[in-house]
């Protein structure tokens, strides 16, 4: 019967409700295999997953190995060679209206996206992970003013509160980043703030701390490797996330100033000059696609692979 | 008499998220006035300009009461709020309500073409992949919505206005038209940028309800239901998908938010006057109160639409609806 049928597609997220045994060894069946290797055995298990880790890893060598990779300096100008289609000899992707190699702005654009999703990441964890430990672990009068703060800054649309602090705070890269990971407190706070409570109230953590355990260390020891595996589904899809709004603030003229080249801002020069040749717009368009996918893909093939609920804020 | 009990106990969970609601806006708004301490420097100096001479600098201080004690300033400010009042333009030296007000009906158009556009297409595609799940119809919506999910809708959006607009010159490639003027000329304006800005939406509804439809449909009641020699179609529209749509309907509340963040670079894309416009303007003017309007703007819009969900969700929900 086909209603019954268990899905066993790409993607089958929500369905696979089942809880991970949570309780200790005890319900664990005999049958042992180490937490890590069942976790890479589930997670490289899909060949799309492992071709979004491979997308993954070439956007990132790109971005810091940019000046080797470049074939020409992306502000170059060559007059004589404007507006070439993707082939051309010295120029793999083609030229923009300027004469500039497509490719070299490419791959400096790589390096561009990659500073901001890891600026914006690492921005969001150190903002949003200390304030969720300590109101996981001390609740009372901390949890509150945290998690209303968290509250109120969800209720914000992602994109335009991103787009407030860069208004206020002046149009530029470090300070697009700066917003952007700004949007991710609350999310990272949410996830962080709700396994550390969820550990705290697990008897072993009463037993631990009975006999004098530092709390450093519990945090290390048990809070830690339970909000990994949410934190890191969550992580890959700001990566993904922050990509997309790198890319629409400097499109927007807000991130990346002219003429420094990031993916948003090739894609405004590229509308400009649409109707002489659509490359310059179509190659940076389909790049940011693919990068976005990659890192989505592998959020869903970490959600999978621990056998939770996807947890998108 | 049922109806009458599930009234009133959607008239508490109104009043309780109103509730809370209230103390939220509260903070959004203590949030949204911190934006001032942003400003690199002396606010006072760097709204009114490089070149203004110190009187002109210190009577922009005291016309935006930057010299008052900080909780005093919090206070004027929301005490405006609550008046509806969120301050003067500098660029546009009228009150920023008025102004977005007059951008309102734009994006609100925008907003809800996108929203239609997201049901109407990841309703029935969620549908068909949670009723064929492990089929090839369930993988051919997963990449589609996995797709849907990583097209930023501005780039969407800047190929749609290029081909569909300018080279084809099917559609309008930009500008908007009230909907005063006729229903069709108001459509025709917002079909591509509302597809453009709802693809993501349905993709995210679509993946949601194939989920939680996939769910439902191996539970019991639905066994009995089949065995009873309900047809298989019934089965999923009567009974499956009231159960599958409630987690769908958290979803679209959440898509609000993302829609009118989506606006802003959308609405510039294809060259329509809106609220997105309006704060991507402002933005690039440097226009505080302007900014911190359409902020506090935005979330009002956001919360009001996630109250009218979880509404939404307590008349869906036969269980009582603590969300």
């Amino acid at each position: 019967m086909s209603l019954v049928d268990k899905p066993d597609g790409l993607l089958p997220p929500a369905v696979e409700s089942a809880p991970v045994e949570e309780h200790g060894p005890a319900l664990v069946p005999a049958r042992h295999e180490s937490p890590g290797r069942r976790f890479r055995r589930r997670f490289l298990r899909s060949w799309v997953t492992r071709l979004a880790l491979l997308v993954l890893a070439a956007w990132l060598v790109t971005a810091i190995a940019a000046s080797w990779l470049a074939p020409h300096d992306p502000l170059a100008q060559d007059l004589q060679a404007r507006r070439l289609p993707p082939g051309s000899p010295d120029h793999l992707l083609g030229t923009d209206t300027l004469g500039r190699d497509t490719l070299s702005r490419l791959i400096f654009g790589a390096r561009v996206a990659a500073q901001a999703a890891i600026t914006s990441v690492t921005v969001g964890l150190v903002v949003g992970v200390v304030p969720a430990l300590v109101a996981g672990l001390l609740k009372g009068w901390w949890d509150a003013v945290f998690s209303r703060a968290a509250d109120a800054l969800l209720s914000f649309p992602p994109l335009l509160l991103a787009l407030a602090i860069v208004g206020v705070m002046g149009p530029n890269l470090t300070n697009a980043m700066l917003a952007i990971g700004i949007v991710f407190v609350p999310r990272f706070y949410r996830i962080v703030r709700a396994a550390t409570l969820s550990v705290r109230e697990e008897t072993y953590i009463e037993a631990s701390r009975s006999i004098g355990t530092p709390t450093h260390w519990l945090l290390r020891r048990h809070v830690l490797p339970n909000v990994l595996a949410p934190l890191a589904v969550q992580i890959s899809i700001a990566f993904g996330f922050a990509i997309l709004a790198e890319a629409s603030l400097s499109f927007l003229g807000l991130g990346v100033q002219a003429p420094d080249p990031s993916w948003g801002s090739m894609l405004s020069e590229g509308r400009a000059a649409w109707f002489y040749t659509p490359w310059p717009l179509i190659v940076p368009a389909t790049t940011i696609v693919l990068c976005v996918l990659a890192c989505n893909v592998t959020g869903d093939g970490l959600a999978d692979s621990v056998g939770r609920e996807r947890g998108r804020a | 008499m049922a109806s009458a009990v599930r009234s009133r106990r959607v008239l508490q969970l109104v009043g309780r998220r109103l509730l809370t609601i209230v103390p939220l806006l509260v903070i959004v708004s203590l949030l949204t006035f911190s934006l001032v301490f942003l400003i690199p420097g002396d606010p006072a100096q760097r709204i009114a300009g490089e070149s203004a001479s110190p009187e002109q600098v210190e009577a922009v201080r005291t016309q935006l009461g930057l010299d008052l004690p900080v909780h005093e300033q919090f206070w004027n400010y929301l005490s405006g709020l609550a008046h509806g009042d969120l301050g003067t333009s500098f660029t546009f030296r009228t009150p920023v309500t008025e102004l977005l007000l007059d951008r309102l009906p734009v994006t609100l158009s925008i907003t809800v073409v996108a929203m239609v556009f997201a049901l109407l297409i990841g309703i029935p595609a969620g549908v068909l992949a949670g009723r064929r799940a492990g089929r090839w119809q369930d993988r051919a919506v997963t990449v589609g919505s996995t797709l849907g999910l990583a097209t930023p809708n501005f780039v969407l959006g800047l190929l749609l206005t290029l081909v569909v607009g300018i080279q084809l010159g099917w559609l309008p490639a930009t500008g908007y038209q009230p909907l005063a003027d006729g229903f069709w000329p108001w459509l025709q304006h917002l079909l591509m940028p509302g597809f453009a800005l709802g693809v993501v939406a349905a993709a995210e509804i679509a993946r949601q309800l194939r989920a939680s439809l996939a769910d439902v449909l191996r539970q019991d009641y639905v066994r009995t239901a089949t065995a009873k020699g309900m047809l298989p179609g019934s089965v999923v529209w009567k009974h499956a998908l009231k159960n599958a749509m409630m987690p769908v309907v958290t979803v679209v509340g959440l898509q609000v938010g993302y829609l009118l963040g989506g606006t802003a670079v959308i609405e510039t894309v294809f060259g329509v006057k809106g609220l997105g416009d309006f704060a991507v303007q402002s933005v690039l003017a440097g226009d505080l109160p302007a900014i911190q309007g359409m902020v506090v703007f935005a979330v009002l819009i956001a919360v009001t639409a996630s109250l009218l969900v979880d509404i939404t969700y307590g008349y869906l929900n036969p269980r009582g609806g603590d969300a």
